[in-house]
């Protein structure tokens, strides 16, 4: 009861809070813009993170193994250093577990990530991925701050290390958005009891096995797949369009020409 | 080929319905920009229908099995991507070519004597086409499918007595479930399909009968013949004429149509949504519930209109009129002419405050009511509700209906021009 009516006073203040904090969202830093060239590399990284890290918890129902071959690999390579959760190259990628353990074990089951990056964007699960840090109030020990309370832990904290929450209070919504707008990377503000805001940031810890910038990479590239596996068809489909458009102009060039010319004979 | 077709003749009116419905069919020939889109519309409706067709012979309409089924189509399908980008982005293309449509009929008095008829059925049209959007939305079973279906029927629970059994009788169960889909899914791709193919085919037919208007509103039956062509003197036949500038129309359609479909079939949420991306869960209502930008306009009215005597069915009701009232156009305007052209700064002003509140309620109503925030002082204590943009939305429902129910008042006291014997401006 008394969660429902905590709940209920933040969205409450929430709502007050006016338009630049209406949702209390967190200030995401957009994922690298990757070229062309990097494209099947950072596809091959990112598929090699998903199935060593991801791929326990989280499934890719809807993708099949057998289709990575978009990317430049072989069927064989495929075989040897993806497949660890089916031995059948036409199979999905599905995991284990079950729904009901999933639930259980984490209070709420690890979505599917077939489609994820379409319903989230890439800039906010790149935000999510550099989001974690310790939070010794939580059930997992980390929390979240793109995705407050998160039911996640943070699986990737042996490359990441573990950041820490700075918390800074202002006196009011204005001192509060400039202290927001002058911090750098991600940013949450958050309504705080009497007409208070918390800014909120975080700080290195201890460090992980790899370097910030390895790290920031990593997730990228990860990114990059879960944004490839969300539509396998995309890179494709913009190939086709472009050949589609200039048919068209051709087309329309021959159509108007033709329109005129009958069109002359009328006065 | 001669001796077939006059065989077929002898025994069927296949040259004579040709020539009626398009052949010999004389169009005033000053038709410009905004009269591409009745061609467009039937060009819409076809290609639905055939990508319909395929994904149909994929599509599974199962609660367990829908979801899955779309990005079965999406990946291992061949083109499956490309036939089911084409329907998603058909059915908000063929809302832009039909608002477009009705929108010309608004400038150019296409509604008015002897037009009537052929007004009401394109709006019984338009209504066809609003229940096939809606039916053929929950097909996906995402979570906006779901809770948007969820709300739609909401609405007709809001009836009073029999509300709860309607939504029932709709639904088929409690709540949105497979029931429903499966129904839904039989009123998509049969039931208002055959409606609407019915009622395009009696739309053109009554088009051809009383013929078309055009930009100037000027009445070319009434014209002598030209002894040349023997024809009316402003008219020109359909054939070859109208069927090769339509074309050109057609081509820039799909130029403008490939471009949504290979480089951003989402358009940014407001074709297919990131929440549909989500499979639907009945346990899990979305924060922020939104139609397709198509029905936004009237979802903003049925959320600007506050509850009376306990009940929201006054919500309903505003937004099912300001559907409906279009039928009455023909009556309300009583202008001594039919096109802009020749109107006063009355009908002018009037439809350009209308086309502005068409707009910003269909934008307010693809964002929450809380976007502008709320009023703050004592005075707003008194009001039912401080969201600023719920007042804004009421006040421009106001118009809305302003502009309808003053139009036979502003129409008649419009200074008008005089309008010329012959079509101008071609």
């Amino acid at each position: 009861m008394v969660k429902i009516m905590v709940r209920f006073a933040g969205v409450v203040l929430l709502a007050a809070a006016g338009v630049a904090l209406a949702q209390g969202e967190a200030r995401l830093i957009p994922a690298p813009s990757m070229s062309g060239f990097e494209r099947d590399a950072s596809l091959q990284r990112g598929a090699r993170n998903f199935a060593n890290y991801c791929l326990n918890c989280h499934s890719a129902q809807y993708m099949r193994y057998n289709r990575l071959t978009d990317l430049g690999l072989t069927l064989a390579q495929i075989k040897d250093n993806l497949m660890f959760a089916t031995d059948k190259i036409g199979g999905t990628m599905t995991v284990a577990m079950t729904t009901a353990d999933a639930t259980a074990w984490f209070g709420a089951p690890p979505p599917d990530l077939s489609v994820e990056a379409r319903v989230r964007g890439k800039d906010w699960l790149y935000s999510y991925l550099l989001a974690f840090y310790r939070d010794d109030k939580t059930a997992t020990g980390w929390n979240n701050l793109v995705f407050p309370n998160v039911a996640m832990p943070h699986a990737l904290w042996t490359l990441s290390g573990q950041k820490k929450l700075v918390d800074i209070e202002y006196e009011d919504r204005d001192k509060a958005e400039a202290a927001a707008v002058a911090a750098k990377g991600l940013v949450l503000v958050e309504p705080a009891v009497g007409g208070k805001y918390f800014v909120k940031t975080l700080t290195e810890g201890t460090p992980g096995a790899l370097t910030n910038v390895e790290y920031e990479r990593f997730a990228s590239d990860l990114v990059n797949y879960l944004d490839y596996i969300s539509e396998p068809v995309k890179y494709d489909r913009i190939n086709i369009g472009i050949v589609v458009l200039i048919f068209l102009g051709v087309l329309f060039a021959l159509v108007y020409a033709l329109k005129r010319d009958y069109w002359k004979e009328l006065h | 080929m001669q001796r077939l077709l006059s065989w077929i003749d002898d025994r069927f009116p296949l040259t004579k319905l040709w020539e009626d419905q398009w052949g010999k069919y004389v169009a005033p020939k000053n038709f410009n920009f905004w009269y591409y889109f009745g061609s467009l519309a039937a060009f819409v409706l076809v290609m639905q229908i055939v990508t319909g067709i395929f994904l149909a012979m994929s599509y599974k309409p199962d609660a367990t099995k829908a979801f899955e089924s779309i990005e079965y189509i999406m990946r291992d399908v061949s083109a499956g991507w490309l036939i089911r980008y084409m329907h998603s982005t058909g059915a908000s293309a063929f809302f832009v070519v039909v608002y477009l449509h009705m929108f010309r009929g608004l400038l150019y008095g296409s509604y008015r004597k002897p037009r009537e008829l052929l007004w009401i059925i394109g709006c019984f049209i338009y209504l066809a086409l609003m229940a096939e959007a809606f039916f053929g939305y929950l097909l996906p079973w995402g979570q906006m499918s779901y809770w948007g279906a969820q709300v739609i029927v909401n609405l007709f629970s809001t009836v009073p007595f029999i509300g709860d059994d309607l939504g029932i009788w709709i639904r088929g169960d409690y709540t949105i479930s497979d029931v429903t889909l499966n129904r839904f899914y039989a009123f998509h791709i049969v039931a208002v399909p055959l409606v609407l193919l019915i009622l395009v085919a009696v739309h053109l037919m009554a088009l051809h009968e009383v013929g078309s208007n055009n930009p100037d509103g000027i009445e070319i039956k009434k014209q002598p013949k030209d002894p040349k062509t023997g024809i009316y003197l402003d008219g020109i036949y359909s054939h070859p004429y109208y069927t090769i500038k339509d074309l050109v129309g057609v081509v820039f359609f799909l130029v403008i149509f490939s471009i949504v479909v290979f480089f951003m079939p989402d358009v940014g949420g407001y074709f297919l949504e990131a929440n549909n991306f989500i499979p639907a869960d009945p346990l899990k209502t979305p924060e922020h519930i939104a139609p397709v930008w198509y029905f936004t306009p009237y979802y903003a009215i049925l959320r600007a209109v506050p509850s009376f005597l306990g009940s929201q069915f006054w919500g309903v009701l505003a937004m099912a009129a300001s559907v409906v009232i279009f039928i009455f156009l023909p009556w309300l305007d009583r202008g001594a002419v039919k096109s802009i052209r020749y109107r006063g700064s009355l009908y002018k002003s009037w439809l350009a405050i209308f086309v502005v509140c068409f707009l910003v309620l269909g934008y307010l109503g693809t964002v929450p009511v809380t976007i502008w925030g709320q009023f703050t002082g004592g005075w707003a204590d008194a009001l039912d509700t401080k969201d600023r943009a719920t007042w804004l939305a009421r006040l421009l429902t106001l118009v809305y209906f302003l502009f309808f129910i003053l139009m036979p008042w502003y129409t008649r006291r419009d200074k008008t021009k005089p309008v010329p014997e012959r079509v101008t401006g071609w």
